[in-house]
């Protein structure tokens, strides 16, 4: 018994000893240094890169939740635009009904329209797999933006609604634009710690143990059905929070804004970006800003034709879809953790030559 | 626990921080310093402007812009407007109104413009107006015959272009009031701004005539039950207030149902040139092939712009010149002519505006009302109307596609008053003289 005991108390002691700051912590502290980041790069910047890197930032909260629920629990969604719309529309209708409303009240409660939205589509997703669940996700994303037509007074039609979000007291004076990339980032921030938190810790594993083998999973006493709809529960919170910062930074909300294509781009982010890592999530995001930029300015120094300049964009994006998809299967981050794998082993190699 | 409290305190800071008033409270939003020449230098005036060249209206819309470049370039090789050249930049929104918004911003924030000119679409460009003229960016001649951009008090930079839908309306109801007394009418419309206002105007004049009331979404290709409601009902008039894809659909499935109503369709939809070619398209897809000529004969349409197949008017062989000259293989469509006007008209508002120009001097100019060009009815603009054209003549398409004026034009506004004859004399290209030399 002794000896037994004894054995896991040096190793508890060892673990402390390495990770000196609780995870929570060291995720809060990195957050924080991101947004530090993101502070200094607006202010090295135009006002219209800052719009970019705003773009970034809700887009990256939109991939992260869609990486959590397909790269993590296995489960895939067409439909994630949908939340993006259920999002926005909620900041719209709030910031026009409720005038009186804090922006970070009408951020959550868009989060939350999100999540209701995902429970009741998780509960339907956790009974199908695979193609059906593609389908039915899908479904979603071409079904709920016809809504606005339905109710032509409520949510404006094809037109959709347009309004101005007063989010800078008055005291600070600081470009409207860098501000709204401000608030952007740290909404994006606070929802990643979040889901950094969930990812590393019980929930995360039983996440994985789901998409690695639903029975094994079951066996060890995780109860499949209800990790599954908490996948989708935290991802359609991602993705309303996402709509929601949309909205708040443009302005609008439209059903032109959320067509299937946005959803399925949302997907090939998070596979380009590297399936299942909440950095990928940032790859993803980053090139469905850039791609699209870079490949209009390419098109515009080329001088090409304009019917083919027009569709340049969407070719160079799927070309550098499949070239990553071929040539690092696991996406971006998958390739940088293979040049850091190479980078790092001649140098363990040396080490332990040293050692021995 | 101290992690938990750490997090509290991040939590509490972004709260702090956003907590400040609430999110939809008006500070008034204060409108900039318009005087100003951003996008103006010694040489060039930089102009910008957002339009569907990908997406669902790309189709025949994605033209406009080509004509418009043309005419900048003619205008440029002739010395430019006050020995400026016009730099003219089209950004794609792919007619999504997120897009929109974007692209607006990178024109207004990163190529500074001088003013966006010609903005296209309802859904999209609504986006944009309160953006822009809260920058106190002109916001010329928008793309869409809705009338949000005739708001002078609210949108003072924002100027229409084309004949809104609510006085087109109202030529038309009259028309049909004139020429069909007693026939029963049925409405086929769009289900946005474009059924709705248009209906507004038709109300006035034929409200009891009318026997059925159907509508259509862009999304929805199938327009045969609609079409066979208002063969149910008895209408011998259809007005159509649909995009040329529609119209050619409605067409289409009248057709396949045997009925044969007389089509009214507004200036959106009733470009010959554009249905004929999408008549050929839709039929050859379901695997037959029609007439259009045949298909198209008797339609009548409303127009403000004369028809490009008019060789014999002035201005339509002045612009088949500059066509001729530097987009030969492009088809000369009335789509592609809209385009072309509407960038000669914004020449002449910056020629209007004097040697140095700004931004307000231009606003100045469009309010002035002594814009006159190549449309045949003028336009609204005053300090008080930012409308663009003011009315419509009415045309039938003869067998060969040709058009023939029916009805002289006749002007009217947006409201409930009368819809009188316009008589007033046109300017001729010579006299305008845009391209010096």
């Amino acid at each position: 018994m002794t000896v037994r005991t004894s054995v896991p108390e040096t190793a508890v002691a060892t673990a402390k000893k390495k990770r000196v700051l609780p995870p929570l912590l060291r995720h809060v502290l990195f957050a924080l240094a991101a947004f530090a980041v993101v502070v200094v790069l607006t202010l090295v910047t135009d006002e219209f890169t800052n719009l970019r890197i705003a773009t970034i930032g809700y887009y990256l909260i939109a991939v992260a939740g869609l990486t959590l629920l397909t790269g993590l629990t296995g489960q895939v969604s067409l439909g994630h635009g949908a939340f993006m719309f259920i999002g926005a529309y909620t900041v719209a209708l709030l910031v026009r009904r409720v005038p009186a409303f804090p922006l970070w009240a009408d951020l959550l409660l868009a989060s939350a329209a999100g999540g209701l939205a995902g429970l009741l589509a998780g509960a339907a997703a956790a009974r199908l797999r695979g193609p059906y669940l593609a389908g039915a996700t899908l479904a979603l994303a071409v079904g709920l933006p016809a809504l606005t037509r339905r109710f032509q007074d409520f949510l404006g039609g094809s037109n959709g609604l347009s309004f101005t979000v007063h989010s800078r007291p008055s005291g600070i004076a600081v470009p409207e634009l860098r501000w709204q990339t401000w608030i952007v980032w740290l909404s994006v921030l606070i929802a990643l710690v979040l889901v950094v938190n969930v990812v590393r810790g019980r929930l995360g594993r039983d996440f994985r143990a789901v998409r690695d083998d639903e029975v094994a999973a079951s066996l060890s006493g995780i109860a499949v059905g209800r990790t599954k709809i908490l996948a989708f529960l935290i991802s359609a919170v991602c993705g309303g929070l996402a709509g929601g910062l949309q909205a708040f930074l443009l302005g609008t909300a439209a059903p032109g804004s959320f067509t299937p294509a946005l959803s399925l781009s949302l997907l090939a982010a998070v596979v380009l970006g590297g399936l299942g890592s909440l950095w990928g999530a940032l790859w993803g995001a980053v090139a469905l800003v850039y791609f699209q930029a870079w490949s209009e300015d390419l098109a515009d120094v080329l001088h090409l034709n304009t019917d083919v300049a027009n569709n340049l964009p969407l070719a160079v994006y799927g070309v550098i879809l499949i070239v990553v998809v071929l040539a690092f299967p696991r996406g971006i981050q998958g390739g940088f953790q293979r040049l850091r794998g190479l980078l790092r082993r001649p140098a363990e190699k040396k080490e332990n030559n040293e050692k021995h | 626990m101290r992690s938990t409290r750490t997090g509290a305190g991040f939590l509490a800071l972004a709260l702090a921080l956003t907590a400040c008033g609430g999110a939809g409270e008006s500070d008034g939003g204060g409108q900039q310093a318009a005087d100003s020449a951003v996008g103006v230098t010694k040489d060039t005036v930089v102009i910008g402007s957002h339009q569907p060249l990908t997406g669902p209206a790309a189709p025949g819309y994605s033209k406009i812009s080509v004509g418009a470049r043309a005419v900048y370039q003619a205008i440029n090789d002739g010395g430019g407007i006050n020995g400026r050249k016009i730099d003219y930049k089209v950004e794609d929104d792919g007619y999504n109104p997120t897009k929109t918004v974007e692209v607006v911003k990178k024109l207004v924030l990163q190529d500074k413009v001088f003013a966006i000119v010609g903005g296209l679409g309802t859904p999209t460009h609504s986006k944009v107006v309160d953006y822009l003229n809260s920058e106190g960016v002109p916001d010329l001649l928008v793309s869409s015959g809705a009338l949000a951009w005739d708001n002078p008090q609210k949108a003072p930079m924002t100027f229409g272009y084309q004949l809104d839908y609510a006085r087109e309306g109202k030529v038309q109801g009259k028309y049909i009031k004139d020429t069909f007394a007693g026939k029963k009418v049925g409405y086929f419309t769009q289900n946005d701004d474009v059924g709705r206002d248009t209906q507004a105007g038709l109300d006035q004049f034929i409200k009891d005539q009318t026997v059925a009331r159907q509508g259509y979404d862009s999304a929805n290709t199938d327009v045969t039950p609609q079409l066979s409601a208002l063969k149910a009902a008895g209408a011998e008039v259809v007005v159509c207030e649909c995009i040329p894809a529609f119209t050619a659909l409605s067409i289409l499935a009248a057709a396949k149902i045997g009925y044969k109503p007389q089509f009214v369709v507004s200036s959106i939809g009733a470009d010959p040139a554009t249905l004929s070619g999408l008549l050929q398209d839709f039929a050859k897809r379901g695997g037959a092939s029609v007439s259009s000529g045949q298909l198209l004969n008797g339609l009548i349409g409303t127009g403000y712009l004369p028809d490009v197949a008019q060789t014999s008017d002035p201005w339509v062989a002045y612009f088949k010149g500059i066509h001729d000259k530097y987009i030969p293989k492009e088809p000369l469509t009335n789509t592609l002519f809209y385009g072309m006007v509407q960038a000669y008209t914004f020449g002449q508002a910056l020629k209007a505006a004097g040697p140095d120009p700004t931004r307000q001097k231009i606003v100045d100019a469009m309010s002035s009302g002594a814009l006159k060009g190549p449309g045949l009815t003028p336009f609204g603009f005053s300090k008080d109307s930012h409308s663009g054209y003011t009315g419509a003549y009415v045309f039938k398409i003869n067998p060969d596609t040709t058009t023939t004026v029916i009805q002289q034009p006749a002007v009217t506004d947006r409201g409930t008053g009368a819809i009188t004859p316009y008589s007033g004399e046109r300017v001729t290209p010579d006299q305008v003289n845009l391209l010096g030399k």
